[in-house]
């Protein structure tokens, strides 16, 4: 079957020769072309996601949703760009103007960039590199950059303490974000998305099964990372008003939103390639066409729970998030870290063993390092859960002989 | 294709940059930061050899890693040592952290 | 002239003259933004010179931590020496221009000699380079000694840096 996209592609560049355009002229315009489809998908794909998530949030929330423009309101988020777009466009008198303009471009790059990595299908992809879950760290920097730049820029001072939580709190969860990426990229022995996508070939191969708590891990950091309820600090309505984005109005906070709305499906496209098998799936091989749909039905899935989480979880404390990340998940990243690969070291030649029994040696040891890594990966979690629990415990009895009073006293009186 | 000349000479052209920002600076961290334009330009001589004279010799990646850690470690501590300085003597000025000179 | 060449030429004349903005800008946070902007033209440069690996380090460590460090130090210590009171220079601006400018002389003219000075990049396969450093970084004929020492030092580095800015109690007084 030939792929339409490649067909496509060919076609155009056939056209081209005909008008007689230099090949790397031509080369170039299609390169750009490819460049702006991606973009363009994902910014499309955000807009659909904005209308999903007011009618899933509502429904969980026992209500209607937009239910006024189109036909089940279908059309509202088209409605609420052109109301983004005719809003009057405001910049303090005392913002750094520059700063304050490109922050939110920065803001949409830093995620739409995360898109020329990712493999569609087993033949749609933006670019192919060896380095690239290392390049998604990397691109997720400028995120954090956009944030302190609208903070700072602003010259408000809910701004930058927005700003200065947000620094804290990403920077913070940039570190069990990168080792628990690290996991997969062990057990595939490569940083290039799709080769980790061709190694989850069926569902015991799905690196989900063999490290299920570096996939939370992965999630609850990204999820942190996009800045989205229960980790919201950073643009807090209730404390700091809307954090870094209080002075921005009209497209410029539109452009914010947009950059949210995207990052958060990005990381469930990402927890889908990364631990879900991506575009692999049955009857993928007659018809590469089908990754699309499981791609597509593996990052909506995730992309629902983190959803869910939004309409269901309160936000937590800012010391919660700071103990949350520096207490459980970069110490259980750590040795999740250590432990995966001598557990995959060591159950390398455990199938030799085996290859008496029935079977062929090979697909048992597959089996047997995936159950290792189970193993694994439940007993540092169950280990990780029993510790919180004592602690927290010890904890509470701690408070309970020591009962706070629960009336606001006078700061304590300065030394002076 | 570009020669290395090309390279060289934007390197030597940052490394003098930063060199004047080190020297000429009064704000701490603004020494810091030419300390950290001059490490950039060591390390695009080093993957600029590395590339022209002998790709399989990884040395030049190498070296370029351990400049990164010795950055990082340099800005962290760098850093703590000008929030310590600046809570104690309300400045970041080189020229007024002064106690020890005679 | 090559496409490669004007994009080398476009990123080497931006990173230089936002590296002088660097050491010339009064605003701290301003200096910061184009320290950003250097420190990205120079990961262009190892993406030129076939380097992937290095570049996407040098966003994640230059412009995620150590930039963005820097602009949270500029807003911690706002004072007099950074935004519109004060000279951004001390009173050793000539000399330390007239010793850059040398500096730069001096490397240029000394290279400038070597006979590989404007050598073409040979073709070369550079697709294994990542494997081959992981390798030599782990091997004990290879890296692992500057590796560990520099583990050691990082280590070092971040107990030593909480340990400077930890608050003490008898400061307060």
């Amino acid at each position: 079957m030939m792929d339409p996209l490649v067909a496509l592609g060919d076609w155009l560049l056939s056209l081209a020769a005909k008008i007689n355009l230099p090949p790397a002229v031509s080369q170039v315009i299609l390169y750009l072309l490819g460049v702006s489809v991606i973009a363009t998908v994902a910014l499309v794909i955000t807009i659909f996601n904005t209308w999903l998530e007011r009618k899933i949030a509502a429904r969980l929330q026992d209500r209607i949703g937009p239910n006024r423009v189109g036909p089940w309101g279908l059309l509202q988020p088209i409605a609420d760009a052109i109301k983004m777009l005719t809003k009057e466009d405001t910049t303090p008198a005392a913002a750094d103007k520059v700063a304050y303009n490109i922050a939110p471009i920065l803001a949409v790059v830093s995620v739409l960039l995360i898109w020329a990595v990712i493999p569609f299908t087993s033949v749609w992809y933006g670019t192919k590199l060896n380095v690239a879950v290392l390049y998604i760290a990397a691109v997720g920097s400028f995120g954090v950059l956009a944030v302190l730049m609208a903070g700072w820029s602003s010259n408000n001072k809910y701004a930058l303490l927005g700003a200065f939580r947000a620094v804290s709190q990403l920077i913070s969860y940039e570190v069990p974000l990168f080792l628990s990426l690290l996991v997969p990229v062990l057990l595939a022995r490569s940083m290039d998305i799709s080769v980790i996508v061709e190694k989850q070939g069926s569902f015991l191969e799905m690196f989900v099964v063999a490290a299920p708590l570096a996939a939370l891990l992965f999630f609850i950091s990204s999820v942190a990372e996009v800045g989205r309820t229960p980790f919201d600090l950073l643009e807090a309505e209730s404390e700091i008003v809307a954090g870094y984005h209080i002075e921005y109005s009209g497209f410029k906070f539109g452009m914010f939103q947009a950059g949210e709305f995207m990052h958060t499906f990005t990381i469930g496209a990402l927890t889908a390639l990364l631990f879900l098998g991506g575009w692999q799936g049955p009857l993928v091989d007659q018809y590469p066409i089908l990754g699309l749909v499981y791609f597509m039905g593996k990052s909506f899935a995730v992309y629902f729970v983190t959803m869910w989480m939004r309409s269901t979880l309160p936000r937590i404390r800012i010391d919660h998030m700071q103990a949350l990340n520096w207490k459980i998940l970069v110490p259980v990243a750590l040795v999740l870290l250590m432990l995966t690969p001598l557990v995959d070291y060591f159950t390398k030649d455990l199938g030799v063993l085996f290859s008496a029994f029935p079977g062929s040696p090979g697909e048992l040891t597959l089996t047997w390092r995936t159950a290792a890594l189970l193993l694994t990966n439940l007993v540092v979690g169950i280990g990780a859960l029993d510790i919180i629990r004592r602690t927290s415990k010890r904890n509470t009895k701690a408070r309970q002989r020591f009962p706070e009073r629960a009336v606001a006293r006078p700061p304590k009186e300065e030394a002076a | 294709m570009i020669p290395l000349s090309w390279y060289l000479v934007w390197a030597a052209a940052l490394f003098a940059v930063g060199l004047f920002g080190v020297l000429a600076r009064k704000n701490i961290i603004a020494i810091l930061m030419g300390v950290e334009l001059m490490l950039n330009a060591v390390n695009i001589n080093l993957v600029a050899f590395w590339r022209y004279l002998d790709v399989r010799d990884i040395t030049g990646h190498a070296f370029a890693l351990m400049v990164f850690a010795v950055a990082a470690a340099e800005v962290a501590v760098g850093l703590a040592l000008v929030i310590s300085l600046y809570r104690r003597r309300q400045t970041v000025a080189a020229d007024e952290v002064d106690l020890l000179k005679w | 002239m090559t496409p490669m060449q004007l994009i080398f030429i476009f990123t080497a004349v931006a990173s230089t003259v936002a590296a002088i903005m660097v050491v010339t800008r009064r605003n701290m946070v301003h200096a910061a933004l184009f320290l950003v902007m250097t420190l990205f033209g120079v990961a262009v440069a190892f993406v030129l010179l076939e380097a992937p690996f290095l570049a996407v380090v040098q966003v994640v460590v230059y412009i995620g931590a150590i930039a963005i460090l820097m602009i949270f130090a500029v807003m911690l210590t706002r004072n007099v020496t950074d935004d519109e009171s004060g000279h951004p220079f001390n009173a050793n601006v000539r000399l330390a221009l007239l010793s850059a400018v040398f500096v730069f002389s001096l490397l240029v003219v000394t290279l400038g000699g070597w006979a590989q000075f404007s050598a073409i990049a040979p073709f070369a396969n550079t697709s294994g380079a990542v494997a081959q450093l992981g390798e030599a970084l782990a091997a004990a004929d290879g890296y692992v000694l500057a590796f560990e020492v520099a583990s050691m030092l990082l280590l070092g580095a971040l107990v030593g840096a909480i340990f400077v800015v930890w608050p003490r109690q008898a400061e307060n007084d």
